[in-house]
């Protein structure tokens, strides 16, 4: 890292850190949101943009993360920060059986893609029909008084929410720069951009693969977690659903698959993007449903059409973060 | 469990299926020949279903005759997507391609929440009040109708790859990229002719499924998932497998929908399809890669 970037970064966290004393409750939900992205589209990041790995089923482990932790939380009140391990674990093993499936039986590409979506869509049928979980009705967390901090059951004010969000963001960043540069890392990088040399230089693709799905799985179980004690409220039909797989993908892909600052940046843009459209529509008197995902739709086109390598690679030359090639 | 009645179920199945067959099928020529995977696909049948509708309401014509002006729209507008925004992503990266079509399939679903608004719509005719019998087993007028429909064209389609130019042309493009270039074939421009074909089948598909269902707008996703489970099963890129992993998915819904809950009937469908993806990746009619 050179200097400048250090300081820019430096910059960053200390905005980020007073950021809730200084803005207004909307804004800084709509940053907690923005963090949220974030954070899943680093977690998605490690297994696409490092490994070369697609899945477009990362709402599966959104979903069973929140349902873990938010089912024991109202059934025997055990917190949040017991049932993290317990989402965590149910998410690797998830995560590990589909990955040896699809690995152990040559599964790749497009195949891999539809396998991803195929388990999340099967999740989400089959959590309609759980009753204990709610089923279609949803199931509901009590909601406690906003102004009480209670960070062992994770009910507290809306700036608890972001700074924990920060802290997930932060240490998801560390912890894919320290990958990136990790043998691990190097290993992804040979699989994702060529798998059969890579195979050739010894590499055991089968095991790198899965350590990515893996480690993948089990950040974004934590976003589940975060999910459920945030909205307090979970349904099926929403939180395992195709569209919120997109929407976790959409940040990386807008930002630059698989580099460190590309989800953060694509969570930022689309989710102001989104959110000065609806300013925008409401200013002009427009209320027509639909009319807000069409101008998303048509950004979304124009960027994947013209900056096919995302946000941050172009940013990054032009702050003069990055190598000149 | 009245024995009658399950073998109406499966008959009403087969009919459907033939119906989601032909609408994979579209979704199975496209991939097989582009290798482009159409995440817009359910979108694109939702709007040829509300063109049925609306050409039913403004100037009253049937269905039947709707597919000929629907088709032809589509065919151009297939067309001209493919040359004016996928052929520049063909030799992009997969997720890349995905997120164009996404952002594709996002569009289409919103502009007809924008014109139509989320209430159901759907298509009444008279003559298909009556059903069918035949014998003990009851047959819906629309399904069969529909079903043979769908059987004329996927006919159609099949003699036009086998025995015209034009078709030879595509499979040669499908088969060898390099080669067909060599032999001096205009590539993108049967990429982009296939995508009109593929488009113009789930716009037939499209006419026939306003016979049996009601219209919204959020039925575009679904229909997507579902012409994917069926190329998948019947196998990615082959046209007899899109036909018989329709007929499959379609009696699997009908049965579940008999014997389990009819909000289960999808499970079914995706069971089948992991099911498929690991023990035969290819699909039950598809070549090894």
């Amino acid at each position: 890292m050179n200097r400048r970037a250090a300081v820019l970064l430096g910059v960053l966290a200390v905005g980020l850190l007073v950021l809730p004393a200084v803005v207004s409750s909307y804004v800084l939900s709509v940053a907690t949101l923005i963090l949220f992205f974030a954070y899943a589209g680093q977690a998605w990041n490690v297994m696409m943009g490092f490994a070369g790995q697609l899945s477009l089923g990362h709402s599966l482990y959104v979903g069973v993360g929140a349902y873990a932790a938010a089912g024991i939380f109202f059934h025997y009140g055990i917190g949040p920060w017991a049932g993290i391990w317990l989402a965590i674990a149910l998410c690797m093993a998830l995560g590990a059986a589909i990955g040896f499936l699809a690995f152990r039986f040559g599964i790749s590409g497009v195949y891999f893609a539809l396998l991803t979506i195929a388990f999340a869509e099967f999740t989400r049928i089959g959590f309609d029909h759980i009753d204990w979980l709610g089923g279609p009705g949803g199931l509901f967390i009590k909601v406690a008084q906003r102004e009480h901090l209670d960070l062992l059951n994770l009910r507290g004010p809306p700036a608890m929410f972001y700074y924990l969000m920060l802290a997930l963001t932060a240490g998801a960043f560390a912890l894919c720069a320290w990958l990136l540069r990790s043998r691990a890392g190097y290993y992804w990088q040979a699989i994702r951009e060529d798998e059969q040399a890579a195979q050739a230089l010894g590499i055991n693709t089968f095991r790198w693969k899965m350590l990515a799905v893996v480690i993948s799985s089990a950040m974004t179980a934590v976003a589940g977690v975060f999910f459920a004690f945030y909205y307090n409220n979970l349904f099926p039909e929403q939180i395992f659903n195709i569209s919120r797989s997109i929407e976790i993908i959409l940040g990386p892909v807008i930002g630059g698959v698989g580099t460190l600052f590309g989800p953060i940046l694509g969570a930022a843009v689309l989710t102001i993007l989104a959110d000065a459209i609806t300013e925008l529509l409401a200013a002009i008197g427009v209320e027509i449903p639909g009319v807000k995902q069409v101008f998303y739709g048509l950004v979304l086109l124009v960027v994947v059409m013209f900056l096919p390598h995302g946000i941050w690679p172009t940013i990054a030359r032009k702050l003069g973060l990055a190598k000149r090639d | 469990m009245d024995p009658v009645n399950v073998a109406n179920q499966v008959v009403a199945g087969v009919l459907t299926g033939l119906v989601y067959g032909l609408m994979a099928l579209g979704l199975s020529v496209i991939f097989g020949v582009v290798r482009v995977v159409n995440f817009a696909h359910g979108e694109m049948m939702t709007i040829a279903m509300y063109a049925t509708v609306v050409l039913f309401a403004a100037l009253g014509l049937d269905p039947f005759l709707a597919i000929v002006p629907v088709a032809a729209a589509f065919f151009v507008f297939g067309y001209a997507l493919q040359a004016a925004l996928i052929n520049p992503f063909i030799t992009r990266p997969e997720h890349s391609q995905f997120m164009l079509l996404v952002a594709v399939a996002i569009i289409m679903v919103n502009a007809l929440l924008m014109v139509f608004g989320p209430d159901a719509r759907n298509v009444q005719l008279d003559y298909l009040l009556e059903s069918i019998e035949l014998g003990p087993l009851l047959l819906d007028r629309g399904k069969l109708y529909g079903a043979i429909v769908a059987c004329v064209t996927s006919g159609l389609l099949f003699a036009f790859f086998k025995f015209t130019r034009t078709g030879t042309a595509i499979r040669a493009c499908a088969d060898n990229y390099l080669g067909a270039k060599v032999v001096g074939l205009n590539v993108k421009r049967y990429y982009a002719f296939t995508f009109g074909v593929g488009a113009a089948c789930v716009a037939v598909a499209g006419c026939m499924m306003c016979l049996l269902v009601d219209v919204t707008p959020v039925l575009g996703p679904a229909y997507t998932l579902l012409a994917f489970v069926i190329v998948i099963v019947g196998g990615l890129g082959s046209m007899g497998g899109a036909l018989l992993g329709g007929v499959l998915i379609g009696v699997s819904e009908a049965l579940a929908g008999l014997f389990i809950a009819p909000s289960a009937k999808s499970m079914f469908s995706f069971a089948l399809l992991i099911l498929v993806l690991l023990f035969r990746p290819q699909g039950l009619l598809g070549k090894r890669a």
